[in-house]
């Protein structure tokens, strides 16, 4: 259980990020270390202004998707941001945004929701994943 | 012998991974030895709370079904 989960979070929509919240929660009750590295359109859903708004879902979702989605959410299921803080509660994860992707957004550390710890490359990364699985979203 | 229960996690409604993100949260503030109740809606928490009490040692003394409610019963280790 000492090497940590790695994620990756590519896509930012809200599917993709509450399957990554989901798996990051899951992980951090059993005490599984978990380093989340945001890229690209993940990175873009954690601006402190629009982390609470509708991301979208996945193409493939289609009106079906939409709706399936969009009844667990009125069943009270917790929005992944939520997911994420409570996950963050229990300790041992930490959540990095991809130093490239804010240059590519042009972010500064401020924009981002305080869930985000702080900025990094892809080397530090890496070294922070050690030996654990890496996982690609 | 009775089981004394110090606190109950109430997850109904909660979908995974909530019901087992709120014990693991209030299993940290319970005293080793002592007993934690959870009340939970979602099926997939019966082979969730097996699951995590194997891999993090608090013990699974109990379980129940009633009317799609699931009880667990947990001693912090």
């Amino acid at each position: 259980m000492d090497q940590p989960l790695n994620l990756v979070l590519f896509s930012g929509t809200d599917d993709k990020l509450q399957a990554a919240a989901v798996l990051t929660a899951g992980a951090a009750a059993l005490g599984k270390p978990v380093n989340v590295f945001l890229q690209y359109w993940a990175l873009d859903a954690f601006r402190a202004e629009r982390i609470e708004c509708d991301h979208g879902l996945a193409p493939e979702a289609g009106d079906e998707g939409r709706m399936a989605v969009d009844r667990l959410r009125s069943a009270g299921q917790a929005s992944w941001s939520e997911t994420l803080r409570q996950a963050k509660e229990l300790g041992g994860v930490d959540i990095q945004a991809c130093s490239l992707s804010m240059d590519l957004l042009h972010l500064a550390p401020a924009d981002l929701d305080p869930l985000v710890d702080g900025v990094e490359g892809v080397t530090a990364f890496y070294l922070n994943a050690g030996e654990g699985q890496v996982v690609f979203i | 012998m009775t089981l004394q229960i110090v606190q109950t996690v109430d997850a109904r409604g909660l979908s995974c991974p909530m019901p087992i993100v709120r014990t693991a949260q209030v299993i940290k503030a319970v005293p080793s030895g002592q007993l934690v109740e959870v009340l939970a809606t979602d099926p997939g928490s019966v082979k969730d709370f097996a699951a995590w009490s194997r891999t993090t040692g608090n013990e699974l003394v109990e379980q129940s079904t009633d009317g799609g409610v699931y009880r667990f019963v947990l001693r912090r280790k």
